[in-house]
């Protein structure tokens, strides 16, 4: 703060004083672009869709004012309950797999390994890859068919049956896989980081006292890493509400509507169905669930810098 | 922590390596057959089977892939959807990169009254689901003239990526002694002359994290690039899905396949010559503030 108002200690004449004060406001002015994009772009984009929200805009916006009666028809619509649903199916399951493979696979890793470094690599490219890239390669590997299917069977086991890309049931834990194969080897990377800051000594006296390797970690170093599980879980969560190409690239949704989620729902009612109000609604109840979830993230994570 | 796990753990470490290389193949299988189908035959897919080497290997897919393809109606393969791609990042990553230095550079030597605000603001911009501004954000473009074309989709990355470019800089910027910066200002040198002459300078790691970040998250955007874009504008991931998923015509896998490898290839490049910029992009993005 004061490193601003402290001046150079000389005799000011006027072209200078006009200079001074352009140089005082040379950073407003640097950021001000920026924070003008960022106004309009992000935050008087919010308020315009939650305002679109309430009203009953269908093919075009219109503002005529119907409370909260879109977000009653988005509460009693069936595609709409199937989409929040398949959210929590895929988040639950994507957050629970992909820090169980990238505690695992960190710690395993974080054992003295032999090119450490080429293993981390290929453990981590997939994130590298844009989701509608996995979700062509996983829709072919799934394929009814003549992927793994048709695999299991000339190799020798000829009942083998995996049709779920195509089935209305299982379809939703297809996109699961991708979602995991892609983002796990991430959570590994943050572990990986986590285990690298642990200090070693502490383990080195659990291990003099006679406690097994399992139990150190377990008991000693995983809960040291909490911070990192707060944010492995929070970039999950982000990754999963946000999740969009991954479905449509392996099943736009389908089996009917089996495999949507809110913001496939968004999308398809706004921009090819024409219900606007209800798109919007939608949105907003997106934004609230990142809401829910990054306040109290952010909170923390504030709070314990001031505490360092 | 490494030096204390020493070997008394045979049969264990023996577990282990086969765990982490069964975890490799794991990985590594999805990009072996998207690779190997790519080089197959329609009939040699049609025979053989996911894993299986091409009996003859042909380039076929990837030709067709490049200049034929059918996406949509249109059957020019994605060739010009993948220059759109770079007519679409190079722009957005320089420019986005670019104010990010310098927004950095302000918030983290220069604040301001309401700096930490406005960083806030910023900061939660990073999370926001951009499904909220969608809407209001395809109409703007519409009535600047900018709908369906790159600079409008150049200025959507722009505006969407700053925050985290910002982010980026601001933090590491604040790593560098404020001392630097005072001692400089008393010896008469200005705003941008200390950005230039002792802040670039220093810079270059974190240039290339946000480049390659940047890069990586615009080349494979998909969101806006199906909202905001359409027919010749389009990039080359919208490009991949119409034409994966079009239901006209005989399927060709070894095509898609080829034509994932072409939308994968600028990333899956810029992560092996740079990885390490990559990962700490990532590590930097999810540990905010």
């Amino acid at each position: 703060m004061e490193q601003i108002q402290r001046r150079p200690f000389r005799a000011v004449s006027a072209p200078s004083r006009l200079l001074d004060g352009l140089q005082r406001w040379l950073p407003k002015l640097v950021v001000a672009p920026t924070f003008l994009l960022i106004g309009v772009g992000i935050y008087g984009y919010m308020l315009w869709t939650g305002v679109l929200s309430f009203t009953s805009s269908s093919f075009l916006p219109t503002y005529d004012f119907v409370g909260f009666d879109q977000y009653a028809k988005l509460m009693a619509n069936d595609r709409w309950l199937t989409a929040s649903r398949n959210l929590a199916i895929f988040g639950g399951m994507f957050i629970a797999i992909c820090l169980l493979i990238g505690v695992l696979l960190a710690i395993f890793l974080d054992q003295r390994i032999r090119q450490e470094g080429a293993i981390r690599t290929i453990y981590l490219y997939p994130m590298a890859l844009s989701m509608i890239v996995t979700g062509t390669v996983w829709k072919w590997i799934l394929n009814p068919s003549l992927g793994i299917e048709k695999l299991m069977r000339d190799w020798g086991w000829t009942s083998f049956s995996f049709d779920w890309l195509v089935n209305s049931d299982l379809a939703i834990y297809t996109i699961v896989m991708a979602a995991v194969w892609q983002a796990s080897g991430f959570v590994m990377a943050l572990f990986l980081a986590g285990l690298r800051g642990v200090d070693s000594s502490i383990i080195r006296a659990a291990r003099v006292d006679g406690a097994s390797l399992p139990l150190i970690y377990w008991k000693i170093i995983l809960p040291t890493l909490r911070p990192v599980f707060f944010s492995a879980v929070m970039v999950l969560a982000h990754i999963a509400i946000k999740s969009f190409d991954l479905v449509m690239a392996m099943t736009a949704g389908g089996p009917g509507y089996s495999t949507d989620l809110p913001a496939v729902f968004m999308y398809a009612h706004t921009f090819t169905r024409g219900q606007m109000g209800l798109g919007s609604a939608s949105a907003m109840l997106m934004l609230g669930a990142i809401l829910a979830l990054i306040v109290p993230y952010l909170y923390s994570e504030l709070r314990e810098k001031r505490h360092d | 922590m490494t030096d204390h796990f020493n070997n008394a753990f045979r049969p264990g470490r023996l577990a282990i390596y086969g765990v982490l290389i069964l975890a490799c193949l794991v990985y590594l299988v999805p990009l072996f057959i998207m690779l190997v189908t790519s080089f197959k035959t329609p009939m040699d897919i049609r025979t053989g089977n996911l894993v299986a080497l091409p009996t003859d290997w042909t380039v076929i897919g990837w030709t067709k892939a490049w200049s034929e393809a059918c996406t949509g109606v249109q059957c020019n393969g994605i060739s010009g959807y993948f220059w759109n791609s770079f007519k679409m990042t190079v722009p957005a990553v320089m420019i986005s990169t670019l104010l990010g230095a310098f927004n950095g550079y302000v918030l983290a030597k220069w604040k301001f009254r309401g700096s930490d605000l406005l960083f806030g603001l910023l900061l939660f911009g990073c999370f926001v689901p951009f499904q909220v501004v969608l809407l209001p954000m395809a109409a703007t473009l519409g009535k600047l003239g900018l709908a369906n074309t790159t600079p409008g989709l150049v200025l959507v990355h722009v505006i969407y990526g700053v925050a985290f470019t910002t982010l980026f800089f601001r933090n590491y910027y604040v790593a560098i002694p404020d001392a630097l910066i005072k001692a400089a200002r008393l010896d008469g040198a200005g705003f941008f002359t200390i950005f230039f002459r002792i802040l670039l300078p220093m810079s270059t790691p974190i240039f290339m994290v946000s480049l390659i970040w940047q890069f990586t998250q615009i080349w494979n955007d998909f969101l806006f690039g199906v909202v905001f874009a359409s027919g010749d504008s389009q990039p080359i991931t919208v490009a991949l899905n119409n034409l994966v998923n079009t239901s006209t015509g005989v399927k060709e896998y070894n095509v898609d396949m080829a034509a994932a490898m072409i939308a994968a290839l600028p990333t899956l490049v810029v992560y092996i010559v740079a990885g390490k910029y990559f990962i700490r992009g990532l590590t930097a993005g999810s540990v905010k503030g």
